[in-house]
């Protein structure tokens, strides 16, 4: 059974629809990526998808449990960090996180363990009797995360985890949601290309409420594939000599020592290079496989929707 | 259940600030300050009433006077205690949190309520404590001052629930300080245009939260007044969950 089977949904403000027939399955041990320009829809989909918000039509089964129908059953398998962390400036960290265990009905002796096991996976130990307010922006966006997780529900909702993060704090995250992929469900939505190839093993792109591209992390990057190698050498490499390699279609001179060869993908020829190449004595300095950017592709898919 | 853990959190959180302590302080001044001129015109009045037959009492003079005019003190403090309730929540983007928690609307809005009347109760309780100091060398009489305990806490709690509808509905605390304040002026004075008008606008009388108030405090327990007030309360809350409930089909 799937922990998230959302079908058809539709939202619309007033007349605008904000999210058109999007649908999302997510299964343990998935880690689906929501990638889109400001005003895709992503925040829209994610609350409908915790309850905070009602589609205007569509379906949501959560672990079994119809989220319109018995939303409180639905809603005990969910944990939801929204664009700004949900915190009270008055509380301390274990107060506050006290007050949402008890909000999901976790007894005494559970809290005590749950808190404990969060604020250290978290790394919130060194501010753990500190007022919210004192946090930093970064503290403030674990404390988030720690809300999030704290009564281990199956699915993590996470609305742009790492806006805001210094690169260091990124990573942190970054590997933390990769670990808590392994035993829930996660959807996290993001703008940052990079983020999703990171944490992700599945990517929804959306465009203006719709559904653009559903892929695997392996699939995406198949289409990232473009066939070139780039190649630096420290003299002057024989293009001709390295044209008669298996796979080679074309080679072009970017600079004196710097090369571009463009294969066959079916016939990948970069250990034959390599060996050519210190055959030759070229003394090879730098060889790196062109991909496109998930930038590229995001550009190509939504020029191709508008225009 | 769940309300109680909302009712606690929003108790203490008004606690946390100065808020709490201010209004009290400020209001325990207030009433300490009428209590005595209530006492001093009972002083001067004993000597006239002792010849007077079935002449009113240290009760209606000191009592019924004092918690009228705390009613009215507590019609401008309550919204200010109430905007923050839901619109607060709102502004601050910790909504959310109540509302992907596996919590229904109704158990929001009775924890929101039972935790602003956890406030209010002290309050009133605090004033109580005035005339009750008064058995140390007078008599009171016992029924009518229940009454009027009765009847202050009965109106508080139907300016909170309007309060609570009020920053449900209000996008900022201010208006909805101000909305409900004006709301509950209006229902206060909408007695005295009945006054003036005795037999045409008798409905305007029925509506008019000053006259259940005042009925309540002589004492007389009538169950129009008592009812008038707990509906005034169960339709305002009923309408803050709804509010809520639609608000998440159309924010």
């Amino acid at each position: 059974m799937p922990l998230i089977d959302a079908a058809h949904l539709y939202r619309y403000y007033g007349k605008h629809c904000a999210v058109n027939n999007l649908s999302f399955h997510l299964h343990k041990g998935d880690v689906l990526g929501l990638l889109g320009q400001n005003g895709a829809g992503k925040t829209t989909s994610l609350q409908m998808l915790c309850g905070v918000l009602a589609p205007s039509a569509g379906q949501i089964q959560i672990n079994g449990f119809d989220l319109l129908k018995h939303p409180l059953a639905a809603k005990q398998h969910i944990g939801y960090l929204p664009d700004t962390p949900p915190l009270y400036r008055d509380l301390t960290v274990t107060e506050y996180l006290t007050y949402c265990a008890k909000l999901h009905g976790l007894n005494k002796q559970a809290t005590r363990l749950a808190m404990a096991h969060v604020i250290e996976r978290c790394g919130l130990i060194s501010v753990s009797k500190r007022l919210i307010a004192h946090l930093s922006k970064g503290f403030q966006q674990r404390l988030g995360i720690a809300q999030a997780i704290l009564h281990q529900p199956d699915i993590i909702i996470l609305d742009e985890p790492t806006v805001g993060l210094d690169p260091l704090q990124m990573t942190e995250i970054r590997a933390l949601i990769r670990e808590l992929g392994q035993e829930h469900g996660i959807i996290l939505s993001t703008h940052r290309l990079s983020e999703v190839q990171e944490s992700c093993n599945q990517v929804h792109i959306i465009h203006q409420g719709k559904l653009l591209l559903n892929e695997s992390i392996a699939a995406l990057d198949d289409m990232m594939n473009t066939g070139i190698i780039q190649i630096t050498t420290r003299f002057a490499a024989d293009n001709q000599r390295l044209a008669t390699i298996v796979g080679v279609t074309q080679i072009e001179t970017l600079a004196e020592n710097c090369l571009r060869v463009h294969f066959n993908p079916a016939n990948n020829p970069t250990q034959a290079l390599t060996e050519t190449i210190m055959v030759a004595g070229w003394e090879l300095q730098e060889l790196t496989p062109v991909k496109k950017s998930l930038e590229d592709i995001f550009i190509a898919l939504t020029q191709d929707k508008t225009s | 259940m769940k309300s109680l853990i909302i009712a606690e959190h929003e108790f203490k959180s008004v606690f946390r600030s100065p808020m709490a302590w201010t209004v009290l302080a400020i209001l325990q001044l207030i009433f300490a300050y009428l209590f005595l001129t209530q006492v001093e015109t009972f002083r001067r009045l004993q000597g006239k009433l002792a010849v007077i037959d079935n002449s009113p009492g240290l009760t209606d003079i000191v009592v019924t006077p004092l918690f009228g005019n705390a009613g009215i003190i507590l019609l401008l403090v309550t919204p200010l205690l109430t905007m923050h309730l839901i619109c607060g929540e709102r502004r601050n983007k910790t909504l959310p949190l109540l509302l992907s928690a596996p919590i229904s609307s109704t158990q929001l809005v009775i924890g929101k309520y039972l935790g602003v009347m956890g406030l209010l109760v002290l309050i009133v309780a605090m004033l109580t404590l005035m005339p009750l100091s008064l058995l140390v060398g007078g008599e009171l009489d016992s029924g009518k001052f229940l009454a009027n305990i009765l009847a202050l806490s009965l109106l508080v709690s139907a300016f909170a629930a309007a309060g609570l509808y009020l920053s449900t509905i209000a996008g900022h605390p201010v208006v909805a300080a101000m909305g409900s304040f004006g709301l509950l002026l209006l229902l206060w004075i909408l007695d005295w245009s009945a006054l003036s008008d005795a037999d045409a606008s008798s409905w305007l009388h029925y509506l008019s939260l000053l006259r259940h108030f005042q009925n309540l405090q002589t004492g007389l327990l009538s169950t129009v007044d008592v009812s008038y007030f707990v509906l005034f309360i169960s339709t305002f809350l009923c309408a803050t969950r709804q509010h809520l409930h639609r608000s998440r089909l159309t924010p």
